[in-house]
């Protein structure tokens, strides 16, 4: 075949460009890692100036110039500039170029008739050996082929003015492994970039029992229509004995058209997700500030209220005053009973020790029974991404790791079996072949010669 | 017995059958490199039942979860790797020199573990770390690394007998050839490779449950990302341009700095998501 080999298309075919992107690209990334990504200018003056300083170099006006060559080259925001997302595009371009020029090269070796295969070939092959039947050509045959089968070679047959030509090869479409490997990698980046152009990140500080149908874009700070409801019930955090944190958790409820439609609890590694949008748990704000709910046993009646530390608080219904006088350190760091002072209004009082979100109850002297619960009140973090492009990428790490497995250990082994007759003589002619793992293919040629010559009929030549 | 005395054990037990195994090279003792194999196997037992221990010991004071959270445990697993990825290759290729330049590593790793550089407590799981897929990304990661630092090894036993004048004579010639130390040490990258991007993987999807973003330029991920692209580099240099021999080997050593780099520098010297790892 010829084919038009364009100095510019075999350029972008090349290993060498792919060698060359790959090094650029991790230049670029330790640059990243280095260099405070996302920082204000005083920062990159500062850090320009502490690295000129410690060898030794400082003077304001070098500190000011390498700050500018910074941002030229956008090494402040490294992963985004316009340069190392081409240089992504061109890595792109190579994978595809490279791709076409090999591919059809491979897929021809993939679907070839070995039948055709010269007969002086296989005289040349490395694993070859020759074996003598007491049977003739025919009968011959048929004896190698079940015992070649029986190992997992089954053979098809042609006639060869040579005598009957035996062929029989095993996986050959792990050709295709490697191009499987950068089909791959485009289709990650293929996903990244419906990410980039249809996805939204964005997130939202939600205080307790209040809602929200929008969430706000990280960085702009734009809002961004969800198109239904976001309500948090609660949040609440719990410590290990240590005080270390062991969970932070939400109740968020979806609200889609006036009606409750999902409820639950997320937590780290637990989001909620809901028509593309997935809410998690991030970050967690505390107002200092106390939710303190009350509820008459009696009659069935509660109410919430929201109060500072100290600050008397009336429930004029039911001419009820309380405050949080004082919080309680507990064995578990960070962690408070709160000490709650209850009047009637009468004159009637009690000092109510409450753990954290736990119950204690008042009795007033006309009979009624009211029981309160105290919690710090917070506003839960969520993160909030829509990624529309999340399953391509997943799809292509999957075919990744297929990919890698078939190009690093799976072979094409090819087994050719000539039976010629010569001067009322059977000779066998072995010889096979293996793209890859050629020790392996060794040993598995040598117990081929094994089981043949175990075979009354055949002996070594 | 608990794990902490059982892993005290298991640092000289691989100090130990390190000694062995040098010895049974320079002195071209196979009886003694069985010795080796002896002491690195049960060495290995006792570190498997350590980590057993420990993990059991998580849940004995309430907080249980797999050893695989902070600097130390995360050491005792590497050099844990490092050690039954060895015994696997020793089984496979019948030669017991590569012991004298891979259980090395897993000393190493045990003794920095036991230094008193890196805190040795049982720590309870902040939330980010409660997932399922803690064992697989950790567990991916660090047997790609194990086969890097074994690789590494068969980097230097390559240069070594490279380097050496007489490379058939004497000591040399009980290393394999040169052809055979290149081959394990190709199969030894492609197999560090393979388990690499799987934990890179892994660490994405778990990032995309956690936080709603499967790549956040991170650090810790951008340097795996060099380490990657690093032996993708070498892969495509052997497969394509027939870099074989010394440059692979010299390439194999500054691949495992990457990979030194990606797993403990970049705690150290860099701040990002993984910054529990210091502990």
């Amino acid at each position: 075949m010829i084919k038009k080999k364009n100095s510019i298309w075999m350029f972008f075919a090349s290993v060498k460009l792919a060698l060359f992107v790959l090094f650029v690209l991790a230049a670029a990334s330790i640059i990243g890692t280095i260099v405070p990504q996302d920082a204000t200018p005083q920062h990159y003056q500062q850090f320009y100036g502490s690295i000129l300083d410690g060898i030794g170099m400082y003077s304001p006006q070098a500190t000011a110039v390498i700050t500018k060559i910074s941002y030229l080259l956008s090494f402040d925001d490294m992963y985004r500039s316009w340069w190392f997302n081409g240089l992504l595009g061109l890595l792109s371009l190579n994978l595809i170029v490279c791709s076409i020029e090999r591919l059809p090269d491979v897929w021809r070796l993939v679907v070839m008739d070995n039948h055709q295969t010269k007969i002086g070939r296989l005289q040349g092959m490395r694993n070859k050996l020759e074996l003598a039947s007491t049977e003739p050509a025919a009968q011959t045959a048929a004896t190698v082929q079940p015992l070649l089968k029986s190992m997992g070679w089954a053979t098809s047959q042609s006639t060869k003015p040579e005598g009957i030509l035996l062929f029989s090869q095993k996986t050959p479409w792990t050709r295709l492994g490697v191009y499987v490997v950068h089909l791959s990698i485009l289709v990650i980046f293929a996903g990244a970039a419906v990410g980039f152009y249809y996805g939204h990140k964005g997130g939202i500080n939600l205080p307790e029992t209040l809602s929200s149908d929008k969430v706000y874009k990280y960085g702009s700070g734009d809002e961004i229509d969800l198109g239904f409801t976001i309500k948090c019930n609660w949040f609440q955090m719990t410590r290990y004995p240590t005080g270390a944190p062991k969970e932070y958790q939400s109740e968020l409820v979806i609200i889609d058209n006036n009606k409750e439609v999902l409820t639950k609890v997320i937590e780290v590694n637990d989001p909620l997700t809901y028509k593309g949008w997935t809410f998690y748990q991030s970050s967690f704000e505390s107002h200092k500030k106390y939710i303190i709910s009350v509820a008459n046993k009696t009659t069935d009646v509660h109410e919430r209220f929201l109060a500072p530390l100290r600050d008397a608080v009336r429930w004029k219904n039911e001419n009820l005053l309380f405050a949080i006088k004082e919080l309680i350190p507990t064995k578990i760091p960070m962690t408070y009973q709160y000490k709650l002072m209850v009047a009637d209004g009468k004159g009637g009082q009690q000092l109510l020790i409450l753990d954290d979100n736990m119950q204690g109850t008042f009795t007033r002297d006309d009979g009624n029974v009211y029981v309160f619960q105290v919690k710090e009140f917070f506003s839960t973090g969520l993160q909030a991404a829509k990624d529309p492009g999340v399953w391509l990428v997943y799809l292509g790490c999957g075919l990744m790791l297929v990919g890698l497995g078939v190009a690093f250990f799976m072979s094409h082994r090819r087994l050719w079996l000539l039976i010629s007759e010569k001067d009322g003589k059977t000779s066998i002619l072995i010889a096979g072949t293996a793209n890859k793992n050629k020790p392996g293919f060794e040993r598995e040629f040598a117990k081929i010669n094994d089981t043949l010559t175990q075979h009354q009929s055949i002996e070594v030549q | 017995m608990n794990s902490a005395l059982l892993l005290n054990y298991s640092t000289f037990g691989y100090l130990f059958a390190s000694f062995i195994y040098v010895a049974a090279f320079l002195f071209k003792s196979n009886k003694a490199g069985l010795g080796g194999t002896f002491f690195t196997a049960l060495t290995f037992i006792a570190q498997t039942v350590a980590l057993g221990l420990r993990w059991q010991e998580s849940y004995q004071i309430g907080i249980g979860h797999a050893p695989l959270t902070n600097m130390y445990e995360s050491l005792v697993f590497f050099s844990w790797t490092i050690a039954g990825f060895y015994l696997f290759l020793e089984f496979k290729f019948k030669n017991r020199t590569i012991g004298a330049f891979a259980l090395p590593f897993a000393f190493a790793a045990m003794a920095f573990a036991e230094s008193g550089w890196v805190s040795q407590e049982i720590n309870p799981l902040i939330p980010a770390l409660q997932s399922n897929w803690l064992i697989a990304h950790v567990v991916t990661c660090f047997v790609g690394y194990a086969a890097f630092a074994v690789a590494c090894g068969l980097g230097i036993m390559y240069l070594i007998k490279d380097f050496s004048g007489q490379k058939d004579k004497g000591l040399m010639a009980t290393l394999p050839s040169l052809r055979t130390l290149d081959e394990i040490n190709h199969k030894t990258m492609i197999f560090g490779f393979l388990w690499l991007t799987a934990g890179i993987i892994t660490g994405a999807i778990w990032a995309n449950s956690a936080w709603g973003t499967y790549w956040s330029w991170d650090p810790k991920e951008t340097w795996s990302l060099i380490t990657w692209f690093f032996y993708a580099a070498i892969l495509h240099a052997r497969f394509t341009r027939g870099w074989q021999g010394a440059v692979v080997a010299w390439l194999a050593i500054g691949g495992f700095l990457c990979v030194i780099f990606t797993y403990y520098g970049v705690n150290f010297l860099l701040s990002g998501l993984h910054s529990y790892g210091g502990g």
